[in-house]
């Protein structure tokens, strides 16, 4: 049976992997549609802080893939899919069969349209290039301006400042990660920061880049103008799911898929940031990597079914270890533990009495218990705050 | 002296009539006078700790007038100026004097002169009068004179001690010790304990008759029936049929073991105290106890008699000036034209008021009503301590001139008082006390005089003068006014009056001052002190009747062990406060009725009501609850008990009825419950309800209660050290936890929940003497428990600070007793007032076997 994989990030090249291992008659074939060798992608940040070399980032060396019988095809992008014929057209038109696909396109990251978004030395922070790129400006130094206070914003604005450039970071909200954090944590968050050199514009509005060829600085709403020499946006992700428009499947956020990861035609499926199930996507590795395990295991003909479970992101920010898990949406009962000495903070979300998601933020220890809790659905009793004070406490008070 | 201390000063407790002798240093040295008849060196919790109150915060230190800082001389004339306009408007009964136990007898003696013999008045009448009124009225129907014929080595010398509405333990703490030393010599020694409580004092006792409240005459009436049932003679006009197991609810069995050990034991002791006085048949029930011991002629001997033992330090001396509305003075009667006379004479006072005048009620009753132009209040505070407090809080306000003198400030009294005066206070003030068994002792100063404050008597006499008596008020100080009193009791020889210390009217100023505890009668000639058999011995008939006031659920309130009256002294000691640093009601847990333990209740009575922490009680009896009367403004202002409390009097005696209140219990509804542990007190007006008290290292621990909104935000801005160090918030459940570091250490810890089920506070107050709270501490702190370590507990030996969790263990590591204990955590080693409860807590461990 002839498999073809779409795309070589994480989920993709974990799928590739475990449906060779399942069935060595299988002919794999992992197409990546960036010129290099897998790598982790979550790892970006460590390159950029100078923590880490590229090679560290490799995931999968061609050799071991070749060992697996897997066809790895990099810097070939598929354009679309002859669902009638089997067949994948690849951007320079080549025509790939197949029996089955599997789409892990993943995500873009968005780019705000503004007036000077397409000026050179505007980035988004995606991929191994956007970070190349950015370390390349930044061995000139010089002022640097990071469009986004959510994690990736942070991490990129955290490495440039690392590498010397002169950060500001502009965010619409008054304080960073306001998904993740409230105000009291985000303001923590920022002073932390504020230590290490990067300076926040929040709330704040950006109206236009300027440049001429190149991005010579921002403008906001307030009239204000910062200098900087390169812009990296970090507004968001959206699911890359141009070919499977492109091929007619049913997609609506991401590519529609159901628990086994099968799309609107059965002979394709779709794992990762790009698809779509039971109305939601999916942003963070652990579940794509669970999704991936899901392709493989119905494509060896199992009964196997992924569901959404608390969504857990362990980060690390700045130095400061962020944990967050679950559903933090604002209609929930929070429960809040500030520390300002130890510069800690945790917020529990909690809906008829169970605790749906958690943040930890500066002390992390505690996030099995938590996120136990969370899968669990158990009860947590009348008395919430005890909670936030960790397993040795929940049950004192 | 370089480097040395000075030597202590011999000097008198200044708490309960047990009279104590303590010898004290200006540095704080306190320990008890060996040499001393009443304790032979020993002391209770609250004297130990009496060099823990020496400061000066919250003393009164200058005179004012109207709210305003004045000279002596200012105030003085205020005063003067005070009376006359009285006088001119009212007459004599138109000014009243509310007058202390914790006066001196020579400042007790100059008020009563003033009153009685110049401004002419009767309505001289002292806060006594809430205390053994009844005793007295008693002593004087049984033996025509207030004679108290017992001494305390009685106590020692009975086989049979019966304890009647008396927790000895906790209210005559040094007294209930040598009880115990005594029966612990000879166990064949047997305590009776007749309380409708559990006392500490039963701990110890042989058999507790749980007699339903005020149901004591009927008691002592079942036991005169069966006495004359058993041989002694009992005039038949003495007998009244009442149904006994009936009316007082104690068990025909018990009834009969009390009946048969009484009948059987030559030498018994009955001991009563407020549980029987305060009463609205008081005076009947002390006499129902001495005619018990008239016919059995157990009086008068050794180790034998009826032994009332009054609440406060110098409530004897008191009565002996005659510093009580129906009382003259040396015990000379009123009716007595001879006797009136010779006073009138002695005194050159024309004035002299023969009339009885108006007993505590009824003094403020006719404020209230408008009737009295002018009060002096020393020494007390009535506005706390009286029954139904908000009448008597509406007479201060309407009394056009009230005079407060005090030794502390801001007493609830005083938010009335358009004079306010600055007195000695305890180891400042020098004179005479006289305890429960009519030891006069010496109260000596060893403190400096702070601010302006003076003499009671100084003031009096200041006033005396500015009325034109000043010649009759010139005393050269207290020993002067000691003579003039010892002089007095001569003047009614040869009556046969027991009371005379005309044996002491000639002492020197330096005999006055080197003065040992002397023991009356001391007369001229012929042998002093010692026990009285009294020469006039008449049986009393003291029917049974039903409380003035009855209902399902009846109100007793009363003392607890670490606290005097309204706290102005003991409420300032964080180890004292720590026994008890709530107020809290006591319930049978089977009257619960649907209240919660540890929630807040109110209390409600036809007069008012008041609202304390509830705690079960299974030693209190069906049907009563149990409530302090210390509470004030200052520490607790919505649990005053005494706003809930009847003003019923008992007829003969006119003592306030403290201890049988019709009430209803129902829960305080309130929509959070929370406490702040804070380095300075806040005060105690925060939410609806708060109550304030000191703790260790300077901590003040406020209870807090409401159900306004953001109540965090609110109480985190009294307290004003801005945003929290480390805060937890749970919204929805109301449930807020947070606290203020400075440098590590704690500043302050506030803690708001639903409901009471809050961590206990000990603990956290034991975090305020860390120098930093680590990382690991953190969330402990807002837990307020460590994860695994000892379970907070309350203190219970305040001596030694040893909390409940620490006895527990050492009875688990094997310790089989009191002294055991001690051994093994210094429990109960101190002044011995926790040993009834060490008691306790060896009878509820199980012991491992």
């Amino acid at each position: 049976m002839k498999i073809l994989v779409i795309g070589a990030g994480p989920a993709g090249t974990r799928c590739a992997t475990r449906i060779a291992e399942r069935d060595p008659a299988a002919e794999v074939t992992l197409c990546g549609a960036e010129a290099a060798l897998p790598y982790d992608r979550v790892a970006l940040s460590s390159l950029l802080a100078g923590e880490k070399a590229v090679p560290e980032l490799i995931t999968h060396e061609l050799m071991a893939l070749r060992a697996q019988r897997i066809a790895y095809r990099p810097a070939t992008t598929i354009e679309a899919l002859d669902r009638d014929a089997h067949v994948a057209v690849t951007a320079r038109g080549e025509r790939i069969g197949y029996d089955r696909v599997v789409i892990a396109t993943g995500s873009r990251a968005i780019r705000l349209p503004v007036p000077g978004a397409e000026l050179a030395g505007v980035l988004t922070y995606r991929s191994l290039n956007d970070v190349r790129a950015m370390l390349s400006a930044a061995r000139n130094g010089g002022a640097a301006v990071v469009v986004g206070g959510g994690l990736l914003g942070l991490e990129a604005a955290a490495g440039l400042a690392l590498r010397g450039m002169k950060v500001t970071v502009l965010h619409p909200v008054g304080w960073p990660m306001e998904r993740q954090l409230d105000a009291g944590a985000g303001a923590l968050l920022a002073r932390r920061m504020g230590l290490r050199g990067i300076a926040f514009a929040m709330p704040a509005q950006l109206v236009a880049i300027e440049g001429t060829v190149r991005v010579s600085g921002v403008r906001l709403a307030d009239g204000r103008v910062i200098p900087a020499s390169i812009v990296v946006m970090a507004v968001g992700i959206r699911p890359d799911t141009a070919l499977a428009v492109a091929s007619g499947l049913d997609v609506g956020r991401g590519i529609r898929v159901d628990g086994c990861m099968r799309s609107s035609d059965p002979h394709i499926l779709a794992i990762g940031e790009c698809a779509e199930v039971e109305g939601r996507c999916i942003g963070l590795v652990a579940p794509a990597l669970e999704q991936a395990e899901i392709a493989a295991a119905t494509l060896a003909g199992e009964d196997a079914r992924w569901s959404a479970r608390a969504d857990v992101a362990a980060l690390k920010v700045s130095g400061t270890a962020v944990w967050s898990a679950g559903d933090i949406g604002a209609e929930s009962e929070a429960v809040t533990l500030r520390d300002e000495g130890e510069d800690r903070y945790r917020r529990l979300f909690l809906r008829e009495d169970r605790l749906v998601g958690a943040v930890l933020y500066g002390d992390v220890a505690d996030s099995g218990f938590y996120l136990d809790l969370i899968a669990s659905k158990r009860q947590v009793g009348r008395m919430r705050a005890a909670l936030a004070l960790g397993p040795a406490f929940a049950g004192a008070v | 002296m370089d480097g040395g201390l000075r030597p202590a000063t011999r000097t008198t407790c200044p708490y309960c009539g047990v009279g104590c002798g303590v010898l004290a240093t200006a540095e704080g040295g306190v320990r008890g006078d060996p040499a001393h008849p009443a304790n032979q060196g020993r002391l209770c919790s609250k004297g130990m700790a009496l060099g823990e109150t020496y400061g000066l915060e919250g003393r009164l230190l200058h005179p004012m007038v109207r709210g305003r800082r004045a000279s002596w001389d200012a105030a003085l004339d205020a005063v003067a100026e005070g009376f006359r306009a009285a006088l001119a408007e009212h007459g004599p009964e138109g000014i009243g004097l509310y007058v202390s136990g914790q006066l001196l007898t020579e400042d007790y003696y100059a008020a009563n002169k003033l009153a009685k013999g110049f401004l002419g008045t009767g309505n001289i009448d002292s806060n006594s009068r809430l205390c053994m009124a009844s005793a007295v009225a008693a002593h004087r129907r049984a033996f025509g004179e207030d004679l108290v014929p017992g001494v305390y080595d009685d106590l020692e010398q009975a086989d049979l001690v019966v304890l009647v509405g008396s927790n000895l333990a906790w209210c005559h703490p040094v007294l209930h010790q040598r009880l115990l030393a005594a029966k612990a010599m000879r166990p064949a020694m047997l305590i009776v304990v007749v309380d409708p409580r559990r006392t500490s004092s039963c701990e110890a006792a042989d058999l507790h008759l749980a007699l339903r409240p005020g149901s004591d005459v009927a008691l002592f009436l079942g036991l005169l029936r069966h006495l004359g049932k058993a041989g002694f003679t009992v005039p038949p006009e003495m007998l009244h049929d009442v149904d006994v197991p009936a009316l007082t609810g104690i068990d025909p069995t018990q009834l009969a073991i009390f009946h048969h050990w009484f009948v059987r034991t030559d030498r018994v002791v009955t001991l009563w105290s407020q549980g029987t006085n305060q009463s609205s048949s008081g005076t009947d029930k002390a006499n129902a106890i001495i005619n018990c011991h008239l016919v059995t002629g157990r009086i008068g001997r050794p180790g034998m008699g009826p032994f009332s033992v009054t609440g406060q330090p110098n409530a004897m001396g008191g009565r002996e000036v005659g510093a009580l509305s129906n009382m003259l003075a040396g015990h000379l009667d009123a009716e007595n034209a001879g006797e009136v006379a010779a006073l009138r004479g002695f005194w050159q006072a024309p004035n002299l008021a023969t009339k009885p005048g108006l007993k505590a009620v009824e003094l403020f009753r006719a404020g209230e009503a408008g009737r009295i132009g002018a009060m002096w209040v020393m020494a007390t505070n009535p506005a706390v301590s009286l029954p139904d407090s908000a009448m008597a809080r509406r007479a201060l306000a309407r009394i056009p001139c009230l005079i407060v003198s005090d030794c502390s400030a801001g007493t609830d009294t005083m938010e009335h008082a358009q004079v306010v005066l600055p007195a000695l206070g305890w180891g400042e003030k020098d004179g005479t006390v006289t305890n429960s068994e009519r030891v006069i002792s010496r109260q000596r100063s060893f403190l400096p005089r702070p601010g302006e404050a003076r003499p009671d008597w100084w003031i009096i006499a200041q006033v005396a003068e500015r009325l034109g008596w000043g010649e009759h008020f010139a005393w050269s100080g207290a020993a002067a006014i000691f003579r003039e009193h010892a002089a007095v009791t001569a003047l009614a020889r040869p009556a046969p009056r027991v009371f005379d210390i005309s044996g002491l009217a000639d002492l020197s100023d330096a005999g006055y001052a080197a003065m040992p505890p002397t023991q009356w009668p001391v007369p001229r000639h012929g042998p002093s002190g010692g026990r009285i058999n009294p020469p006039v011995q008449r049986l009393i008939s003291s029917p049974f009747r039903i409380p003035a006031h009855t209902g399902e659920m009846v109100l007793m309130t009363g003392r607890l062990r670490d606290q005097w009256h309204t706290m102005t002294r003991t409420g300032r000691v964080p180890r004292l406060m720590s026994h008890a640093p709530e107020p809290v009601l006591t319930l049978n847990p089977a009257d619960a009725d649907g209240l919660t333990e540890g929630a807040l209740v109110r209390v409600t009575s036809e007069w008012g009501e008041a609202v304390l922490r509830l705690a079960f009680d299974a030693g209190m009896s069906r049907g009563a609850c149990f409530a302090p009367m210390h509470f004030t403004d200052a520490f607790a202002p919505r649990a005053r008990i005494n706003a809930a409390v009847t003003p019923a009097v008992d007829p003969i005696s006119g003592q306030p009825e403290l201890k049988h209140t019709p009430v209803t219990l129902t829960p305080f509804a309130a929509r959070w419950h929370g406490f702040l542990l804070a380095r300075k007190p806040l005060g105690a007006r925060l939410g609806d309800w708060c109550a304030v008290s000191p703790a260790a290292e300077g901590v003040w621990r406020h209870e807090i209660v409401g159900s306004g909104e953001g109540a965090f935000a609110e109480l985190s801005g009294a307290l004003g050290e801005g945003a929290p160090t480390i805060a937890l918030h749970a919204e929805a459940t109301g449930e807020h936890r947070a606290a203020w570091l400075r440098d590590g250490a704690l500043v302050a810890t506030l803690f708001l929940g639903p409901d009471h089920l809050l961590p206990p506070r000990e603990w956290l107050l034991s975090l305020f003497a860390a120098d930093a709270i680590g990382s690991a501490a953190r969330h402990a702190l807002l837990a307020g428990a460590l994860p695994d370590g000892p379970p907070p507990s309350p203190t219970i030996c305040a001596c030694h600070g040893v909390n409940g969790a620490t006895i527990r263990a050492a009875i688990e590591a094997g310790a089989r007793d009191v002294a055991a204990i001690g051994a093994a955590t210094c429990a109960g080693t101190g002044c011995g007032s926790c040993k009834p409860e060490l008691t306790a807590l060896l009878g509820k461990q199980k012991i491992p076997a």
